[in-house]
């Protein structure tokens, strides 16, 4: 393999730097028509009236579409379901009266320019009539519910932790958090001839979206093409479809006109969020360091119309032996919209409660916390009761201390300085799944040696892109340069939604089940080919390299491709597959991580600084060394900003979140961010997939906070449990 | 929050505006409410500019004004009759890279490309400022260019870079 596993750079690199990738809101047409929202300024109620009446004076002003007069939609949950809805009843934007969180979509200015659109909205004059509502997760906490039976604890936690020689019970929190991709959501909706729709569309499931549009606007298939071709960033904020999608195909419907929405930052936090949660954990232990009990008790935020849930508490069954386990996941409903997965969901919250419990355990125990983690090391998933198909996360442990320089730690918490500054050492573990789909890829090789290879996948920033074209450059035997890639329109090949890690092994695994239908193509070719040097030979004994068609016993008997297409006549060979994963029930599928952090902390002023992260990642095999880094430095970058510095703020006398916006809805920016090293540890696997690929894109994140909460633990003593840890919160 | 219409709405009138852009000359109408930022996207079709939160918070509409960059969401097309600007689209010259174009990709200073424009026309004015000497100072002169895929480190990489700085 000449390009798996190399750090080539981004083949979509040229366009992100001149500025030609074009996103969902950079699309300019003959007669764009510019669309501005009107949101609620009540938590729940009704809406009792809406005059439109002077934002319609408004020169320039064509239309404002309310729940009065919008055109007609579908009534059925069912119509308004996406591919990854949870259970409820999905918001439906402009429907009906009925207010359901602050930030709601009340009506749409659609005008000649963007400014005149955003001027009437202000004009849009809405009367409500306010019902109470909730918006405090600690005041919902008594009427929290498990959605469904929770699995049947392992043992007797409770009897066991409490005859445990060494204790530990805490409770967590993370408070809300916003994706905040950089790109505002924007969806420009274009008319096409007879009655079509090409709808560009800021999401991470172009088909998702599709299906969606077909059914609430009760189109054909044909009728409506979703295209993204670039996704100014996602992190699980466009897995599912958002209002402004269904907004702008309204207006576009209605004027029979172009018609782009983009929302305003502020707008963009009544989108879904990383729901509030309360993580409660238990851990009893033997003076030796081993677990006998755990129960994680999580409570997380939903809204009241839909029951959102990611996992948040099985993750120490992956972890950490106990022959006594409970785990329980409930749900509180609160009048805020739908949470959504955002970026390694359940894991990220989870695992911090997880990882400070077991960091608190260690110096309950006297024990290093690397140290703690080894004895408990767990060869299985217990939840399953089954092996891995890899785990390497004992190499990420001494790969990831030995490159910080974890033995010169003094456990003393305050024991270690820098000048007027604590230094404080921490780690954690991280864990998410290595999850593969079921995703299809066409591939039109051309006689002149070029292929093109399509799937409707979207790179959100992943660098999708890029190993496309390193695994079908591979698969095919051409040079990275002979290959085009295509992706984000739904008309092309069948592909799952982008998101939870999940969609480098789907499209790899896709491109080389098509690859081998095209080296078919050219073998039966070959062999048709008078004194044919490949004749006798066997498919399974022929590669594609170096542009030709060869024995790998006898590298001489081998025909260029384009030798074989031209006899043969051969414009084109075009193929087109599903590929589907075998199914093994026999082993359980995770990627792993040990992150260990540095903070150094102004004594007298609280300021926390994280001066060095390092994190060694056990992921299988790494197609892109140089995007599969930038990966995990992102979520390192992400967990120093859950850390420290994010929190969506309500007003819960207004059912409002305070800081709508990114001066006042803190994100690391370049300065917070110091060293990070990424360490890939050797990891093969056998069992998972033929590539042996677990994907990159979440694992970065999960366990960092948590190591840099117990790094502040060492630095002062002071242990923070409520995140963000900010300078007050070390002070009281 | 519903505002009464006044007396006259405000003026929507046109007035026209020169700009010299990427080293051409532009002439357009725009009405004095429209930011540079929407006369570039939404007028001149130089979409290469992004729009991350119209409120200077971000830096994804960082261009080039007369060398200096400006967040381009915070002025007034018409506050810049006559001034000269440059936008991501012209820094490529004589279809080669410019180096911290270059440099971007080389690092990998980027993944979804959304603040890229904004980074790249931030780290070009940065350098003709002179001041930023240190990997710190170079993260301190960069705190107005969010990244939310966190490519930091590259950034600072990249402009070391196209610095000519190891």
């Amino acid at each position: 393999m000449n390009y798996i596993g190399t750090p080539i750079s981004r083949v979509d690199g040229q366009a992100k730097v001149t500025g030609q990738a074009k996103y969902a809101g950079d699309v300019n047409v003959p007669g764009l028509v510019f669309g501005a929202v009107v949101t609620s300024t009540i938590a729940k109620g009704r809406i009792k009236s809406i005059d439109t009446s002077a934002a319609l004076k408004v020169k320039g002003v064509l239309k404002v579409l309310t729940h009065k007069n919008r055109p007609a939609l579908p009534k059925s949950d069912q119509a308004w379901k996406d591919d990854i809805a949870p259970g409820g009843s999905p918001f439906r934007p402009l429907y009906d009266d009925k207010v359901m969180f602050s930030g709601q979509p009340v009506a749409l200015v659609l005008a000649e320019e963007w400014e005149t659109a955003r001027y009437a909205a202000s004009l849009v004059h809405v009367e409500y009539a306010a019902k109470p509502h909730i918006t405090d997760l600690q005041a919902a906490r008594e009427k929290a519910f498990t959605l469904k039976k929770s699995k049947k604890p392992r043992g007797d936690a409770a009897k066991a932790f409490s005859s445990a020689e060494v204790r530990h019970e805490a409770e967590y929190f993370i408070p809300t958090e916003h994706h905040n991709p950089m790109e505002l959501f924007a969806s420009t909706a274009i008319p096409e001839k007879r009655g079509k729709l090409t709808v560009y569309d800021k999401t991470q499931g172009v088909q998702n979206v599709h299906r969606y549009l077909c059914s609430v606007f009760k189109k054909k298939k044909g009728d409506i093409r979703v295209m993204s071709p670039f996704m100014g960033g996602g992190f699980g904020s466009g897995l599912r479809p958002q209002y402004q999608v269904v907004l702008a195909v309204m207006g576009a419907l209605t004027l029979k006109r172009p018609v782009r929405l983009m929302l305003t930052r502020q707008q963009m936090y009544g989108l879904g969020y990383r729901p509030a949660s309360i993580e409660r954990l238990q851990l009893g232990a033997q003076r030796d360091g081993t677990l006998h009990a755990i129960t994680h008790e999580a409570i997380v935020v939903t809204s009241q119309f839909e029951e959102f849930s990611s996992s948040d508490t099985e993750w120490a069954d992956r972890l950490y032996k106990s022959p006594n386990a409970k785990f329980v996941h409930k749900l509180a409903r609160l009048d805020v919209p739908t949470s959504c997965d955002m970026r390694a969901p359940g894991a990220t919250t989870g695992v911090y409660g997880l990882e400070c419990a077991m960091d608190e355990l260690a110096v309950a125990l006297k024990l290093d916390p690397v140290e703690l983690r080894l004895r408990c090391y767990s060869d299985k998933d217990q939840s399953v009761n089954l092996p891995y198909t890899s785990k390497n996360l004992r190499e990420c442990y001494q790969q990831g201390a030995k490159a910080f320089g974890w033995e010169k730690r003094n456990p003393v918490p305050r024991s270690m300085r820098d000048g007027n500054e604590l230094v404080g050492w921490g780690m954690a573990t991280g864990v998410w799944e290595a999850l593969q789909m079921p995703a299809a890829a066409r591939i039109v090789l051309g006689a002149n040696g070029h292929a093109e290879i399509s799937c409707a996948t979207s790179d959100i920033g992943t660098g999708t892109y890029t190993i496309m074209a390193q695994v079908a450059a591979d698969a095919l035997g051409l040079p990275i340069e002979n290959i085009g890639i295509k992706l984000g329109d739904s008309t092309l090949p069948q592909s799952p939604v982008e998101g939870g890690s999940w969609m480098a092994a789907s499209v790899s695994h896709a491109i080389l089940g098509v690859a081998d239908e095209v080296r078919k193509t050219l073998f039966d070719a070959a062999k048709k080919i008078k004194g044919s040097p490949l004749s006798g030979v066997k498919f399974e004994d022929v590669t594609l390299s170096d542009g030709k068609i060869v024995s790998k016993k006898d590298p001489a008997r081998a025909m260029t491709i384009a030798h074989v297409m031209r006899e043969r006549r051969l414009d084109r060979i075009e193929k087109e597959k599903l590929h589907k994963f075998k199914k093994d029930e026999k082993h359980a599928r995770n990627t792993h991580s040990a992150i260990f952090a540095e903070v150094k902390i102004d004594e007298e002023l609280g300021v926390i600084r994280v001066t060095r992260v390092v994190n060694a990642v056990a992921a299988g095999r790494i197609l892109n060394t140089k995007t599969a880094r930038s990966q995990i430095m992102g979520g390192v970058v992400w967990g120093i900003g859950m850390a420290l510095h994010e929190e969506t703020a309500y007003d819960h006398k207004f059912g409002r979140i305070m800081n709508a916006n990114i001066a006042e809805y803190h994100m690391p920016v370049n300065a917070d961010i110091h060293d990070i090293e990424v360490i890939f540890v050797d990891e093969p696997d056998e069992h998972i997939n033929p590539l042996g690929i677990k994907g990159v894109g979440e694992i970065g994140i999960v366990g960092t906070a948590a190591a840099i909460a117990n790094a502040v633990y060492h630095a002062t003593g002071v242990r923070v449990r409520d995140l963000p840890i900010t300078l007050d919160k070390l002070r009281r | 929050m519903a505002r009464s219409p006044g007396e006259s709405l405000p003026a929507q009138g046109k007035l026209p505006v020169v700009l010299t852009i990427n080293g051409k000359r532009a002439q357009l109408g725009v009405a004095p409410w429209t930011t540079l930022l929407d006369a570039l996207r939404d007028h001149l079709d130089l979409t290469g500019t992004k729009k991350g939160c119209d409120h200077g918070q971000c830096g994804a509409c960082t261009v080039l004004l007369n060398g200096r960059r400006i967040n381009s969401c915070l002025t007034f097309a018409v506050m810049q009759d006559g001034a000269e600007i440059t936008t991501v689209e012209g820094l490529a010259a004589n279809g080669s890279l410019h180096p911290v174009q270059q440099a971007f990709i080389d690092h990998d200073a980027f993944q979804c490309g959304y603040c890229t424009s904004g980074q790249i026309c931030s780290a070009v004015g940065l350098i003709s400022e002179g001041r930023a000497k240190s990997a710190a100072e170079i993260r301190e002169l960069m705190s107005g260019n969010i990244c939310r895929c966190g490519a930091y480190p590259n950034i600072v990489a990249a402009i070391q870079q196209a610095m000519g700085k190891p």
